[in-house]
């Protein structure tokens, strides 16, 4: 038992040393063969690692909207036929906010969003940027981080008073290194003061950077700066991911009641939800990783396929070397031994 | 082993081989018993398409007979599987070609330790170096034993490929048309080296078409339409040494002029 196993040792050590002497001989074909499949391999971990990687960012800037987020948009996605684009209609009234923080039990924070762009003047530097009125709810429901200071209270907004948070972005701009905490911003040439600044978040969904803005207290920004009547949209927070879509049910029906719309219109609101957000892009990114990887398979194949041909090649090409070794009594499995180690 | 029929090396008896291309069989050895006894030097004549190559390859155990009997050795040949007919080829036959078939990209010694890398018991690299050594040296090329096969001429390839049939020490050679590719003056050599071989008890097998060429045999054979039609000693034997001595002779006196 134990020679056998020597006898088959040193046969196949002899095998792998003349393997390794064609190897040598061969240098450019076994060169090209292993490029081949290193091409092949690697080309596959990077699209999988690619395909991954952007699954990886693309949700973590779904998490970066916060936590169980439902954002309601005014105007409807389509109203007689005609897109009106979203946030357009004048549908949400800061009394439909007040409706659902009453009467939807699983909302557990709102806050009524009006936007506008403004210039930001301070320091004597001058910069556009986006003006948004929100409640103090706003950081726990995009779950945002202060970088310094607070944020405006309850009382500010009922006395729509001039204070603001400041974006990242904005502050290096109007104050370069300095801490704009206690500082003044003019909007409008209403003055400001600064009670915060955010941390920051980067790129959103659109592509926009949520760093370039101030926010200010909704009320503040109704009375003082846009004068509308009508929010451009409201966020919501769920209590918690599972009832997301009761919660979305329960705001819907509730908004159609507020609005008095006939059971046959279509909404004239919009609502995002987070969770579905969330699911339908990591589908779309799985197919895309798998869509990626099948690509790079089919690479790896035709690689394949490639050595196989020039092993084939190789064999045809030597029928007289095996011949040869036939004729001296090289075992069957020698030979394809010595083939498959060396093409 | 050393019984009665001791001295009977090969022995065929009615074997026939019928090749099968699509719907047609034709038969291209019909029939043929022959016995050879160890020491012979046999040659084996006839026309191109006679069945020469077709008797060598089953003499040589690559190919096996459609029907009849070969016992090689003492062994029935129709009963073994391909292991045990490569390990039969590797003790105990050698094999020589008209085209020399030396690997390409392989020096001289190399080739000549090709036979024994598949022999078993296994022969260590050493041993395997110095037999390989041993057999160049007996085919008159110890100084070519680290050129590649494109570096050798004819002869020197064929001789190689000698060295490399002798290296496993084997009861039959098999030589198909050895000369065929060579000049006379080469020719002549490899004869001589043959009947070298002969005389120290090797049993030589060799197809050849020339005439001259099967004087230096003991024994002709003659093949046609794939049967024996004459089996003759050689009465008058051609000694490929005084031949080459003498032509030396005449190269010598013809540069001295
Ligand atoms: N593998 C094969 N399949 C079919 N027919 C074959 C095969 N090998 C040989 N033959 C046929 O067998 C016949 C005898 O061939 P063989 O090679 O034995 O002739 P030969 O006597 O050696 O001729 P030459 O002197 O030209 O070498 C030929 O007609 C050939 O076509
Ligand atoms: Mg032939």
């Amino acid at each position: 038992m134990l020679t056998i196993l020597k006898l088959a040792l040193l046969q196949s050590w002899e095998t792998s040393f003349v393997a390794l002497r064609a190897l040598r001989r061969n240098k450019l074909r076994s060169g090209l063969t292993a490029l081949g499949i290193i091409i092949g391999v690697a080309s596959v971990v990077a699209m999988v690692a690619m395909g991954n990687g952007a699954r990886v960012r693309i949700q973590s800037q779904v998490a970066s909207l916060g936590q169980n987020l439902l954002t309601i948009l005014a105007g409807a996605s389509h109203s007689g036929g005609v897109s009106g684009g979203l946030g357009s209609a004048s549908a949400l009234t800061l009394g439909d906010a007040e409706a659902i923080r009453r009467e939807v039990a699983d909302v557990v924070a709102v806050s009524p969003e009006i936007s506008t762009s403004a210039q930001a003047i301070s320091n004597g530097r001058n910069w556009s940027t986006s003006i948004v009125g929100e409640s103090p709810d706003y950081l726990v429901i995009r779950e945002w981080k202060l970088a310094s200071g607070s944020m405006f209270t309850e009382r500010d907004v009922r006395a729509a008073a001039k204070v603001a948070l400041i974006g990242s972005k904005t502050a290096h701009e109007l104050f370069g290194p300095l801490d704009p905490v206690g500082q003044a911003v003019r909007i409008k040439n209403i003055p400001f003061a600064i009670t915060g600044v955010l941390a920051s978040k980067g790129a959103g969904m659109g592509g926009q950077n949520q760093d370039d803005r101030i926010i200010v207290p909704y009320t503040t920004a109704m009375k003082r700066i846009t004068g509308d009547r009508y929010l451009r949209s409201i966020n919501l927070q769920v209590v918690s991911s599972e009832r997301m879509d009761a919660a979305q049910q329960q705001v819907t029906s509730l908004l159609r009641q507020r609005h008095r719309l006939a059971a046959d219109r279509e909404d004239d609101f919009n609502i995002f939800n987070q969770k579905e957000i969330a699911d339908t892009v990591s589908e779309v990114t799985g197919v895309i990783t798998l869509l990626l990887g099948a690509i790079a398979s089919i690479s790896l194949l035709v690689g394949g396929i490639g050595i196989m041909n020039i092993m084939l090649v190789s064999v045809t090409e030597r029928t007289r070397e095996i011949g040869i070794r036939i004729a001296v009594g090289a075992q069957p499995s020698a030979i394809k031994l010595q083939f498959l180690s060396n093409p | 082993m050393q019984d009665a029929n001791t001295t009977v090396l090969v022995q065929l008896r009615d074997v026939e081989k019928t090749y099968r291309t699509g719907e047609v069989e034709v038969q291209e050895v019909r029939g043929v018993r022959l016995a050879i006894e160890r020491g012979e030097f046999v040659a084996i004549m006839g026309a191109s398409g006679s069945g020469k190559s077709t008797l060598m390859n089953i003499l040589g155990c690559l190919d096996k007979p459609t029907s009849g009997e070969y016992v090689l050795d003492g062994l029935g040949v129709a009963g073994l599987d391909r292991k045990r007919l490569a390990a039969l080829r590797n003790r105990k036959l050698g094999f020589v070609f008209q085209s020399f078939n030396l690997l390409t990209r392989t020096t001289a010694l190399e080739n000549v330790e090709l036979p024994m890398l598949y022999s078993v018991p296994i022969i260590p690299r050493r041993a395997r170096r110095q037999r390989a050594i041993g057999a160049l040296e007996r085919v008159g090329l110890r100084e070519r034993v680290g050129h590649y096969s494109n570096q050798l001429s004819g002869g020197q390839q064929q001789r190689v490929a000698i060295a490399r049939a002798l290296v496993n020490r084997p009861e039959l050679l098999l030589a198909d048309e050895p000369t065929g590719n060579l000049d006379t003056r080469t020719s002549i050599e490899i004869m001589g080296l043959f009947q070298e071989l002969n005389e120290s008890g090797l049993t030589i097998v060799m197809v050849t078409h020339e005439v001259d060429i099967s004087a230096y045999c003991k024994r002709v054979v003659v093949m046609r339409d794939g049967i024996v039609i004459s089996d003759n000693r050689n009465e008058v034997r051609r000694c490929a040494q005084t031949e080459r001595a003498a032509l030396d002779e005449v190269e010598h006196t013809a540069r001295l002029a």
